[in-house]
C-alpha cells in the first residue's frame, strides 16, 4: 500500500517536472497583444543565454528593449537535436513577431525552411552561410578588427616573446580572429612567437584553463583568452590575458589588457528601421558587427592601463584610427591559422 | 624545456585526475551495491552549482562544499528511491536525473544570479605545496587539498569495500542480494546507503571544479566527465586501485594532448584530442577481457 502512494507521488512529481519544464517562459516583457507600433522581436537560441556569442546578441536585445525600441521574447537552449524548426514554427504560428533573431550554426536547415515558408517574417541569424531572398538575412562576429589591435597589445606587452592563444576548434567565425591576431602580434613585434591550442568546444572553461596553463608552463605570458575559462590561468599564474565577445576585465581587473569586443546593438537598431520602414531585404548584415557602425570594438584597458607603455597604447591608437578612418583594412583570412614560429 | 613540459603535464595530469577520480570512486559505491548511477553527470554539475552558489552567498568555501555533499546526498536518495525502492530500470532513471539536476541547477542558477554578462566569481580553494622550494616536485605537487583528499581517498574507499563489514555488506547486496537478505541484511538500506555516499562523492567531483579548479559556475562546466567516470568505473574493473590507473591515464593523456598543442607540434589536434579516449578505449578492450561484474548490477531487488 505505501508502496503504491509512493509511486502514485513520484509519478504526480515527474510530470510535474514535465509540465513546469516544458512551459513557455514568460522571458522580457511576455505577451502577444503587444503594444500597436512596436517591433516584435522572437531569439531562438541554441544555448543557455550564458554562453557568450548568444549572450552578445541576447544583451543587446534587452537594451533595444529597455530603449523602448522592440518588445522582446525569447527561447534558449534549444539545442541541436530537431528542436529549432518545432520552436521556430511555433513563434511564427503564435506570436507572430516581425523579426525573428538566433543561432543556426548547428540547425543552418532547419531555420533557412521555416524562413522559406514565412516570408513576410524577417529572420537574421548567426549563420556561416549566406543570406537568402527574401528574408533570411545573415551575421556573426565579425572581430578581426578588434582582434588586430589586440595581437598588437599581446606582442607588445610580451616579455617572453610567446603569445598564447586558446580556442574552439579551427572554423571560420575562429579563424579570421585570430589570424588578424597574429597580424597584428607580428607587426608591432616581427619575432613574435604564438602558441595555438584548441579544446574542441564551446563551453568547456576546465579544459580552456587547462591549455592556458599548459602554454603558460611553456613560457606564454600573453594569453588571448578566445574561449572562456583561460583568463583564470592568467589570474592564477600572474599573466597578462585578453578577453573575448564582451569587456571582461571584471574577471580580473588586474590582468586583463582588454578585450576583443562585440556589440550587436546596432545590427537590432538598422534591423527595426528597415523593417519599420518596409525597407527590409536580406543580406548579410556583417558591416554591422564591425568598427566602422560601432559593431566591434577593442575594450578600455580600465586597470592595466598603467602598465601598457605610452608608445604601444599610441601604436594601437594609431591602427585603430587607421582602421576607423578606413585607411587601413584588416585581412579576412578564414583558413586554419598556423602558429607563429 | 624537456623538464617544464613533463613538470607542467604532470601537475596537469594531477588536476584533470581529480574529479574523476572523485566521481569514479562514487560510481564504485553505487555500482558495488549492484546500481549503475547514470544520473552522475547530473550530480557532479548539482555538485558544482551547490558548491558554488553556497561559498558565493556565505563567503565560505568549506560551508559551499559542505552544502555540494548535502546536495549530493540528497540526489543519492532521489537516485535510490527510484532503482531501489521502486525498482525503476536503472538507465532510464539515472539519465532522467542527470537532466534533471543540470536543469535544476540552471534554473537555480538563473534565479539567484540573474543573466549576469560577466559570470560571478568567488576566489577558490588556494593551492598548497608541500614540497615548496624543491626543484621540479614543487611545482607538480602545488595542488590544492581537494586533489589530495582525492588520492587519499582511494586506499580508504579500497580498505572500506574490502576490509569492513560495512564494505562486505555493499559487495553482497551488489553480488548476490537474494543470499544477503537471506543472511539478514537490508538490503535497500544499504543501496540507499551507497547511493548517498556515492552521491556525495560525485557531488564532491564537481564542486572541485567550480571551487577549485575554475571559481565560477556555468553551463558546461561538466562537460562529459560524468560520462568519462562511468567508462573508468569498467577500466578500474570495479576496484578502487583501478580508479586510480584509470584516472591516472585519462588525465595523463588530457593534459599530453594540451601540451603537445602548446609545442606547436605538427600534428592535426583532432588526432591530438581524440588520443585520452583511444588510449582508454584500447586499455577497455584489454583489461576487458577478465572483467568482474558486481553479478547484481542493474537487477532491481524486489522483497517478496
Amino acid at each position: 500500500m505505501a508502496k503504491k502512494l509512493l509511486y502514485i507521488a513520484v509519478s504526480m512529481l515527474i510530470v510535474l517536472t514535465m509540465v513546469v519544464g516544458c512551459a513557455p517562459k514568460a522571458a522580457g516583457t511576455g505577451g502577444t497583444t503587444g503594444e500597436a507600433g512596436k517591433i516584435k522581436v522572437f531569439g531562438a537560441f541554441a544555448t543557455p543565454i550564458e554562453e557568450p556569442w548568444d549572450g552578445a546578441v541576447h544583451g543587446a536585445l534587452l537594451k533595444a528593449q529597455e530603449n523602448g525600441l522592440i518588445e522582446y521574447t525569447y527561447t534558449e537552449n534549444i539545442g541541436y537535436a530537431g528542436d529549432m524548426e518545432r520552436v521556430l514554427r511555433e513563434a511564427c504560428e503564435q506570436e507572430k513577431p516581425d523579426i525573428i533573431v538566433g543561432d543556426s550554426y548547428g540547425n543552418e536547415e532547419a531555420a533557412r525552411r521555416v524562413a522559406a515558408d514565412y516570408p513576410e517574417i524577417a529572420f537574421a541569424f548567426g549563420s556561416g552561410g549566406g543570406p537568402v531572398d527574401p528574408n533570411f538575412s545573415v551575421f556573426d562576429n565579425w572581430l578581426q578588427e578588434a582582434g588586430y589591435l589586440a595581437g598588437m597589445l599581446a606582442a607588445g606587452m610580451s616579455e617572453s616573446g610567446i603569445v598564447g592563444i586558446v580556442a574552439a576548434q579551427p572554423v571560420p567565425e575562429v579563424n579570421r580572429i585570430v589570424n588578424a591576431f597574429q597580424e597584428g602580434a607580428l607587426e608591432v613585434n616581427p619575432d613574435i612567437k604564438t602558441k595555438i591550442s584548441y579544446i574542441n568546444s564551446w563551453f568547456d572553461p576546465a579544459a580552456a584553463k587547462e591549455a592556458a596553463l599548459a602554454q603558460i608552463a611553456q613560457g606564454a605570458d600573453v594569453l588571448y583568452a578566445e574561449r572562456y575559462g583561460v583568463i583564470d590561468a592568467a589570474k592564477e599564474k600572474g599573466v597578462y590575458a585578453i578577453g573575448m565577445m564582451v569587456d571582461q576585465y571584471e574577471q580580473a581587473p588586474e590582468y586583463v589588457l582588454s578585450s576583443v569586443a562585440w556589440d550587436w546593438y546596432p545590427t537590432i537598431e538598422y534591423l527595426v528601421k528597415t523593417v519599420s520602414a518596409g525597407a527590409y531585404t536580406a543580406q548579410d548584415l556583417k558591416d554591422f558587427s564591425m568598427f566602422a557602425k560601432g559593431g566591434a570594438f577593442l575594450a578600455p584597458y580600465h586597470d592595466t592601463e598603467s602598465k601598457i607603455p605610452t608608445s604601444l597604447k599610441d601604436l594601437v591608437e594609431a591602427k585603430e584610427e587607421a582602421i576607423r578612418n578606413g585607411s587601413f583594412r584588416v585581412n579576412i583570412n578564414d583558413t586554419a591559422p598556423v602558429p607563429i614560429e | 624545456m624537456e623538464n617544464i613540459f613533463i613538470v607542467g603535464l604532470l601537475a596537469a595530469t594531477l588536476r584533470v585526475a581529480t574529479p574523476l577520480i572523485f566521481g569514479t570512486l562514487g560510481e564504485l559505491f553505487s555500482e558495488r551495491s549492484g546500481v549503475l548511477n547514470l544520473g552522475i553527470e547530473g550530480i557532479m554539475f548539482l555538485g558544482a552549482f551547490v558548491g558554488f552558489t553556497a561559498a558565493k552567498l556565505t563567503g565560505s568555501l568549506w560551508l559551499g562544499l559542505l552544502m555540494a555533499i548535502i546536495a549530493g546526498v540528497i540526489a543519492g536518495l532521489v537516485m535510490a528511491l527510484l532503482t531501489v525502492r521502486l525498482g525503476v530500470n536503472q538507465h532510464v532513471s539515472g539519465l532522467g536525473l542527470t537532466l534533471l539536476w543540470t536543469a535544476l541547477s540552471l534554473f537555480g542558477f538563473r534565479m539567484i544570479f540573474g543573466e549576469p554578462s560577466v559570470m560571478p566569481s568567488i576566489s577558490t580553494f588556494p593551492t598548497i605545496s608541500p614540497f615548496e622550494g624543491v626543484p621540479y616536485l614543487g611545482t607538480i605537487f602545488e595542488q590544492r587539498l581537494l586533489t589530495y583528499i582525492a588520492f587519499a581517498l582511494i586506499p580508504l574507499v579500497g580498505w572500506i569495500i574490502n576490509r569492513t563489514r560495512f564494505g562486505l555488506n555493499i559487495r553482497a547486496v551488489g553480488e548476490n542480494p537474494e543470499a544477503a537478505d537471506a543472511a539478514g541484511l537490508n538490503v535497500y538500506r544499504i543501496r540507499t546507503q551507497s547511493q548517498m555516499i556515492g552521491g556525495a562523492l560525485m557531488a564532491v567531483g564537481g564542486a572541485f571544479l567550480s571551487q577549485a579548479m575554475l571559481g565560477a559556475m556555468s553551463f558546461g562546466i561538466i562537460s562529459g566527465r560524468g560520462w568519462v567516470c562511468i567508462a573508468l568505473i569498467i577500466f578500474a574493473n570495479w576496484k578502487a586501485i583501478g580508479v586510480l590507473w584509470g584516472s591516472l591515464l585519462f588525465g595523463g593523456f588530457f593534459a599530453l594532448q594540451l601540451a603537445l598543442q602548446a609545442t606547436g607540434i605538427k600534428l592535426p589536434y583532432e588526432l591530438l584530442m581524440t588520443l585520452p579516449y583511444i588510449v582508454t578505449i584500447l586499455a577497455l578492450t584489454i583489461a576487458g577481457r577478465n572483467v568482474s561484474v558486481p553479478s547484481a548490477l542493474l537487477k532491481p531487488y524486489q522483497r517478496e
